[in-house]
This record gives C-alpha cells, sequence and structure tokens, in this order.
C-alpha cells in the first residue's frame, strides 16, 4: 500500500504531503516560542530593574553569524540535489552539520561562564528567561543535527533509490533549520543586546 | 517539484545575497547597540532589523516568497493568534484593579 | 475553499505495489502503522482511562458524602500516607481530584475522541487509504502511552500525584509536596502526542481526499476532527511553554511564576521549597502569566472535547433520521467560526484575577460571541429530527441525550462567561455541574453513541441492542442524578476541591445530603457501565455479524469491507455526491450513497 502524494504532489493544492507537514509543525513552534517571548516580555515589563550586559556580546554575534551562515550552506545543500551534484551536496551538509556543532560548543562555553560565577537560572528572572529560551532553542539545535547526521548516514541511501524523495527532505529538514535560525536572529537581539 | 535545475541554479546566486546581507544586518545591529540609544528606540531598532532579518530568511532562503495557498493559509492563521498570543503581557498588566504590578517606576535605562 | 473535484495523480506510482506483507506481532498489533489499529489502541486505552478516572471520582464521591469516614473494602490498600486507617487524607483527596481532572481530560475523552475516532473514522471517511504520515501516527500514540505512564507512576512516588487541581495554578503547583513535576513532564508527553495527531490529520485531510469529495461534500465529523486539529496545533503549544517554564521553577530554582515576597504558613517562599539552590532564587514572576497560558489552551481544549462529539453525533441523527443534516453549510461555518472564537475568550476564566472593567467587557462579549455558533449547530441537529421518521437505535439514543444534556451544559454555562454573575459562581458546585454536563453526558454520550456506531466496522459485528439500551437509560438517569444536583449546591454557595464537600461550612448545611444522593447516583453510574464493558468484549466474539453497510449509512467509510483491510479499500473509493443523501425524492431505497455511481 502507498500513501498518494509523498513524493508528487496534489494537482490541487501543488504540495506533497510532507510540505504541508512540516510547515504546520513549524506553525505549532511559532506559538510554542511566541509563548516564551510573551514571557519575557511579561517579566521584563513587571521587574523593577532589567539586567544589561550580562551576557557576552561578541560570543552571541559569533554565534549570529555561524547559524546564518549555516542557513546558507543549508539551503545550498538542497540546491545542489536539485542541481544534481551529490558531492557538493555531502560538503554542504556536513559544513551545516558542523557549524551547528560549533554553535553549541560555544554555547556550552558561555553556559558554564555563567555556572561558574554561581549564577544560573536561579539567580534572576533575566538568567531564567535567558537559560529556558537558550536552553529550548539549543534543543531544537540538536534535533536537527540529528536529522542531518542521519542523512548523511543511513539516510543517503534513499538518493539512489528515490532521488526526488531525497531532495524533498532535505528541504523539510531545510526549513526546519531555516526555523531554528530565524528563533535565533529574534533572540539574539532580544537577549544579548537590550 | 515546482523548482527546476535552471531556476535553482539562478536562485542560488539569490540564496548568497541574502546570507552576505544577513551577516551586514547583523554587524548593523551590533553597532547599534553601540550607541546606546534609549532603551525604547534601542527596542525599537533593534526588533526592526531582527524583523528584516527574519523576512529575508522566511522569504527565500524558506520559499515564502513563492509558496501554496494552503502554507500562506495556515500561517496566516497562526500569525493571526500569535498575535493574541503577544497580547497577554498586556492582559496581565492592563486594566487590574488596585495597585499596578510595576512597584517602582524605572528612573534610568541601563544598570 | 476548493471545489474542484480532485484527482489521484494518473502517472504509475514510482514504486510497485506488494501484493501482501506479512508482518509480524509486533509490526501488527503493538507498533502497528495501519490507522485502524492505531486508533482502536487509542479508544481502548482511553476507555480505560476513562474507567480509571471514574473510580477516582468514586473515592472522592465516598468522602463527599461521609466525610472521615473510613473507605470500605479498599480503604485498607493505599497506605498511610494517603489514607491511615482508610480514611482519606486531604492530600490524597486532592491528588484525586487533580488526576481526575487531568486523566478525564487529556488521556481519557480527547484520545478517545481525537486519536481513537479521528485515526479510524476520518482516513476511512475521506477515501484514504491510511493516514498522510503513518510513522508519525504510531509515534503519537506511543508518546500519549508514555504520557499515561508517566502519570500513573506519579501515584507511586513519594509525594503522591500532583495535587493543585488539573490547572496546576502556581505558587501552589510550584510549593506543594506532590509529584507535580511527574505531571508536568507527563503533559510534554500528552501535548507532544496531540501535536503529531494533529498535524497528521490536517495534512491527510488536505492532502488525501478522493476523487471528487471537495470540501462542501466533506462528512460533518471530517469537518469537526480538522477544525479541532487546528486548535491542537496552535493552543498546545503554549501550555508546553507555560509547563516548560514550570517545570524550570520546579527543578532549576526560577521564578517565572513566583511573585517576590510571597508569605505561606508565616515564611517567606521565593521558590520551591526543599531544594536549596546555590542561591537563593530570585523572585520576580508572574503566577497570573501561568493562568493566561494555560487557559489560552485551556479554552481551546473545552471545544476540542466537544467538536469530535459534535461531529459524531451529525453522523448519527442523519443516519438514523434518514434525512440530509439541516443546514449542513450553516454548520460548517458555525464550526470553524467557533474554532476560530475559541482562542479569544480565554480570560472568561480569570474574572476573579483582578481584572479590570475593560478586559472583563471584552472577554464577555467574545464568550456571548461564541455561544451563537454553538447554539446555530445544536439547532441545526434539532431541526434534523423534524419530521423524520427515527429509528430509534442504541447510538441514536445516545446522540438524541447529548442534544438537550449538552443544551444544559452551554446554557448553564452563560452566566459563567458574564463577569458579575461568575464572581457569585465562580469556584463553586455550580461550574462543577457546567463543564460536566458538557463533557459527561454530553461529550462521552456521544462517545459511547459512536463506538455503538461504528463498532461493526471495527469489528465485522454489532454490539448487542438490548444491553446497549439497558446502558442508555441506566446511564441518562444516574448521571443526571450526579451532576444537576450540583448545580443547587454550587448556588447555595458550596465551595468546589472541598475535602469534606463542605461540611464544615454553615451556609450549604441545606445542601449537604445531596452529597449523599450523588454518591448512591455515582455508584449506580458505574453499574449499568458494566453494561457496556460486557457487551463490549462479548461482541467482538458473539456479536451478530454484519455486512459493510448495516445502518445503510451513505458516507464512505461503509464503502470499505467491516473490517477494512490493510489500505482500506478494495477499489478505489469515489464521491460522486453530498455526504447525506437520505430519502431523495425518486431514489429505489431510502439511501445513496456516496459512493454509488450516477444511474445512467
Amino acid at each position: 500500500m502507498n500513501i498518494p502524494y509523498t513524493v508528487e504532489e496534489r494537482p490541487d493544492t501543488g504540495l506533497a504531503n510532507g510540505k504541508l507537514g512540516i510547515w504546520l509543525f513549524l506553525a505549532s513552534e511559532v506559538m510554542l516560542f511566541g509563548a516564551l517571548f510573551s514571557t519575557y516580555i511579561i517579566l521584563r515589563v513587571g521587574a523593577t530593574e532589567w539586567p544589561h550586559g550580562e551576557l557576552n556580546i561578541p560570543l552571541g554575534a559569533i554565534n549570529t553569524v555561524i547559524l546564518i551562515s549555516s542557513s546558507v550552506t543549508m539551503v545550498m545543500a538542497w540546491a545542489s540535489l536539485k542541481m544534481n551534484e551529490w558531492g557538493k551536496h555531502r560538503l554542504y551538509l556536513l559544513a551545516t552539520f558542523v557549524l551547528a556543532a560549533v554553535f553549541l560548543v560555544n554555547k556550552y562555553f558561555e553556559y558554564s561562564a555563567h555556572f561558574a560565577t554561581g549564577e544560573g537560572p536561579w539567580h534572576s528572572t533575566f538568567l531564567a528567561i535567558y537559560f529556558t529560551m537558550t536552553g529550548l532553542h539549543g534543543l531544537h539545535i540538536l534535533g536537527g543535527m540529528i536529522v542531518m547526521a542521519y542523512f548523511l548516514g543511513p539516510g543517503a541511501k534513499l538518493w539512489k533509490t528515490n532521488p526526488d524523495q531525497f531532495a524533498n527532505r532535505i528541504e523539510y529538514t531545510g526549513l526546519y533549520w531555516h526555523f531554528v535560525d530565524l528563533v535565533w536572529i529574534f533572540l539574539f537581539p532580544v537577549l544579548y543586546l537590550l | 517539484m515546482h523548482t527546476d535545475p535552471a531556476a535553482v541554479r539562478k536562485s542560488v546566486r539569490l540564496y548568497v545575497t541574502i546570507g552576505v546581507s544577513l551577516l551586514v544586518f547583523t554587524a548593523i545591529t551590533v553597532m547599534a547597540n553601540r550607541l546606546h540609544f534609549v532603551v525604547p528606540i534601542a527596542i525599537t531598532v533593534a526588533i526592526i532589523i531582527a524583523c528584516i532579518k527574519g523576512s529575508m530568511v522566511a522569504s527565500v532562503f524558506m520559499h515564502l516568497s513563492h509558496e501554496k495557498k494552503w502554507i500562506y493559509g495556515a500561517l496566516l492563521l497562526t500569525i493571526v493568534f500569535f498575535i493574541f498570543l503577544m497580547c497577554i503581557p498586556l492582559f496581565t498588566i492592563m486594566d487590574t484593579i488596585g495597585t499596578p504590578v510595576r512597584a517602582t517606576p524605572i528612573e534610568h535605562a541601563g544598570h | 475553499m476548493d471545489k474542484s473535484a480532485t484527482h489521484h495523480p494518473t502517472v504509475a506510482h514510482p514504486h510497485v505495489e506488494h501484493a501482501h506483507e506479512e508482518l509480524g506481532f509486533w509490526r501488527t498489533y503493538v507498533f502497528s502503522v495501519d490507522h485502524k489499529w492505531i486508533g482502536i489502541q487509542y479508544a481502548v486505552t482511553g476507555l480505560l482511562f476513562l474507567l480509571f478516572g471514574f473510580t477516582l471520582m468514586m473515592l472522592m464521591r465516598w468522602q463527599l458524602a461521609y466525610p472521615g469516614r473510613p473507605i470500605p473494602l479498599i480503604g485498607g490498600l493505599f497506605g498511610q500516607d494517603k489514607a491511615p486507617g482508610g480514611i482519606m487524607l486531604p492530600e490524597f483527596y486532592n491528588q484525586l481530584g487533580a488526576m481526575h481532572g487531568t486523566i478525564m481530560v487529556f488521556m481519557g475523552v480527547v484520545p478517545l475522541a481525537v486519536g481513537g475516532f479521528g485515526n479510524f473514522v476520518l482516513p476511512l471517511q475521506i477515501g484514504a487509504p491510511d493516514m498522510a504520515f503513518p510513522k508519525i501516527n504510531m509515534m503519537s500514540y506511543w508518546a500519549y502511552f508514555l504520557g499515561g505512564v508517566t502519570m500513573l507512576a506519579s501515584f507511586f512516588m513519594p509525594g503522591g500525584a500532583a495535587q493543585s487541581g488539573w490547572t496546576s495554578y502556581p505558587p501552589l503547583s510550584v510549593i506543594n509536596q506532590g509529584q507535580q513535576t511527574m505531571w508536568l513532564i507527563g503533559m510534554m508527553f500528552l501535548i507532544t502526542s496531540s501535536l503529531l495527531g494533529s498535524l497528521n490529520f490536517i495534512t491527510t485531510t488536505v492532502q488525501l481526499r478522493a476523487k471528487g469529495l471537495s470540501w462542501m461534500r466533506l462528512p460533518f465529523f471530517v469537518w469537526a476532527q480538522f477544525v479541532t486539529s487546528f486548535l491542537l496545533l496552535l493552543a498546545f503549544p503554549p501550555l508546553e511553554a507555560a509547563g516548560i517554564l514550570q517545570l524550570m521553577d520546579k527543578v532549576a530554582g526560577t521564578s517565572f511564576f513566583m511573585p517576590s515576597g510571597l508569605v505561606v504558613s508565616n515564611r517567606i517562599v521565593t521558590s520551591m521549597t526543599g531544594i536549596a539552590q546555590g542561591s537563593v532564587a530570585s523572585g520576580g514572576g508572574n503566577p497570573l502569566l501561568w493562568q493566561h497560558l494555560f487557559w489560552f489552551l485551556a479554552h481551546p481544549e473545552v471545544y476540542v472535547l466537544i467538536l469530535p462529539a459534535m461531529g459524531i453525533v451529525s453522523e448519527i441523527i442523519a443516519n438514523n433520521t434518514r434525512k440530509p443534516l439541516w443546514g449542513y453549510r450553516a454548520l460548517v461555518y458555525s464550526l470553524v467560526f467557533l474554532g476560530f472564537m475559541s482562542f479569544i475568550v480565554w480570560a472568561h476564566h480569570m474574572f476573579m484575577t483582578g481584572m479590570g472593567t475593560t478586559m472583563s467587557a471584552f472577554f464577555q462579549t467574545t464568550t456571548m460571541i461564541i455561544s451563537i455558533p454553538s447554539v446555530v449547530i445544536l439547532t441545526a441537529l434539532l431541526m434534523s429530527l423534524v419530521g423524520a421518521s427515527i429509528r430509534f437505535t442504541t447510538p441514536m439514543l445516545f446522540a438524541l441525550a447529548f442534544l438537550p444534556m449538552f443544551g444544559i451544559g452551554g446554557l448553564t454555562g452563560l452566566p459563567l462567561g458574564l463577569a458579575p454573575s461568575d464572581i457569585h459562581l465562580h469556584d463553586t458546585y455550580y461550574v462543577i455541574g457546567h463543564f460536566h454536563y458538557v463533557v459527561a453526558p454530553g461529550t462521552i454520550f456521544a462517545l459511547f453513541g459512536g463506538v455503538y456506531y461504528w463498532f461493526p466496522k471495527a469489528t465485522g459485528r454489532k454490539m448487542n441492542d438490548l444491553l446497549g439500551q439497558l446502558h442508555f437509560w441506566g446511564s441518562l438517569v444516574a448521571i443526571n442524578l450526579v451532576f444537576f444536583p450540583m448545580f443547587i449546591e454550587g448556588l447555595a454557595g458550596m465551595n468546589r476541591r472541598m475535602y469534606d464537600g463542605g461540611a464544615q461550612f454553615a451556609h450549604t448545611k441545606s445542601v449537604l445530603y445531596w452529597n449523599v444522593v450523588q454518591g448512591y447516583a455515582a455508584w449506580a453510574l458505574g453499574l449499568f457501565q458494566l453494561f457496556f464493558i460486557v457487551n463490549f468484549f462479548m461482541s467482538i466474539k458473539w456479536g451478530k455479524a454484519v455486512d459493510r453497510n448495516p445502518w445503510e449509512a451513505t458516507t464512505l467509510e461503509w464503502a470499505a469491507p467491516s473490517p477494512p483491510p490493510h489500505g482500506n479499500f478494495l477499489t478505489e473509493p469515489i464521491a460522486y455526491r453530498a455526504p447525506y443523501e437520505y430519502s431523495v425524492p425518486g431514489a429505489a431505497k431510502d439511501f445513496t450513497p456516496q459512493f454509488e455511481p450516477e444511474r445512467a
């Protein structure tokens, strides 16, 4: 038994199933992070004072650069599949994976600097929301890395049997990855700069 | 497939351009922070820049500039409810009975 | 909405169709990816949780009727920390209350209504071979299962289960000694489950409708599930966020919901008590934030409970009145409007939190607006009965009872939606009576009706009618005797969540005897469920065998064999007409199925 429209698009909607599925998933993610941003605003407005300069801006800026670059490599990984350049695809996907890992390493240095001074999430509402939001974002990075590792490893076999489906899967991974990047684009100024 | 190889080849240049301009905007937002605007202006500037960057990622990398109507529909619905969600802070502090939530006004911006 | 008829691709599938794959026991019955089996897994698990939640309620009713008297027979089983000498401790009562609500809503009714009926019926009704993402569907069930296990396990852990009501309001939920952490982790699993389920339902409905099945030809049940899925998809994440924040308050010593300078029992509490952190937690949080985020989910959740029930009832009513549904389009538009509005009424649960009049006015206005589409739906269903020669089958009895029961539940909600009367009624048994009328004799009756109605499709056998009638009439009388007195108690001022059922207050003395009546009624209600349980298992084996369309129904699921094989349909189903073509003038029989080709 085959499910229709897993690869090809349904004529009247113009969509394959996975495309709609991943966008619906992202829609719910928007609501998840939206609630956290909402929380941030409430805590900040209700606070008598809000700390500034507690975070390492250069490190945060570097991480922003890393994520933006990884978004470019991710979209290139998909584009090279579309242009039928398998070697380039592997390279770009691997680059995305490595950049994601570097992002997490940076995050680890940031976190450990805070914990070294005993300033964990319990220290202030600012650090509480900082750790929660970046922690959840970090989990999303980790999730993305697991998916990429799968497509670098065993998942890559699909390219041989069904290249269209494989390209679709990389596209959906990319959509997710760009969303994670998008969240960071807002997290960075909100937490580090303001 | 909605994108043939030729079209993809053309858009690769666009992806790189967008990537570079994202980096430029990142630099701008960090610079703007160095200028130490008063808090409301700083927030406005930073959020505007973030929105520009966000819409670039969404429209180009996520192909939202040309998507199918079902995806637009689902996202439109999400945005409407997202706006209600962002109203929650307003709802918790505006129009309460008794004392305001904020105990003492902030004297000056910054530490 | 797209009106054009839709087409399966005419090009050949890239894969060769495997004639028949033999799957082992585990892949067939445990980790199945077949939507029908997952639906049955969901339904049976959901029914078991309903039963479990019911037994928790029976313990509570004993305590309310006879405060301080040892629980008979099983009182000794609960141990010293819950019921020493069989006498229930207040903490145990609170656990029962919190877990009764949580289990009934998140692990009983929603999984049965959405996971069970949605999974089993929706792909069949739209003529699809399966859900769009079968593996995600399986993961959805197992996430639900893990959530259920986590919740159940919390009873046996130190401190017992969560004690702060199903709403888990902080600061109480953060500082009390129950396993609130387990509750939160369990909720994460359940939220994940419903997220995976809902995106699957939406994609399936949009993408896998059969040829000819345009939007206005969809059965009303499919519409109900479709709208419900959007509610689950977009309303649950804020609760997930709130759950993460509360989890941080519990385990990481943050103060998202903990205000500064909170004093409990003459001690200043800044964060969770008991766990020493590196430094004192900061304070400065906002307890109201939880309520906003919680009700941002939980009000749409109310409609998640009721919309699938309306869908089921519509199917049964159309089938047993042998008439098309009255005002199909009005029903669909009302449903969509209802779903949309349900997102902007949430603060009517919060009139008592110090909200000013402007906010109250806004939310009571939206609340009054949302009652309009509900009334439209109820009216259309009532109008469907006019002039019909009704077949009083067991599912129809439940569907018919749903209408007045949901009517009572809905109408008693109006005074709660208006701030002035809500301030009097808030937190009394009136509220309990109101929402139980919506969910218990409302939704759960509809779900029972659905079980009787689709049982032949799932098993190829009909359930026994006599036992069904006994189940129905007994339940109807008993359930009203449980819930109607709650209005009386509530109007007299009896508070909910009282461990002694209000015995300590002078002003409720005159209504206390109702607690005893409700106790007997609850036991009777339990006994009448035995008819259902016996009927259910007996009919699987010995029920009357039926062919594919025993109810002479018109929707697509009746085109498949009973029970449908893997892949559902033997030939590709095509929808030729609207879903409820009953008693078409000039037709040979009184039903013209969607899947029956037009005669030339």
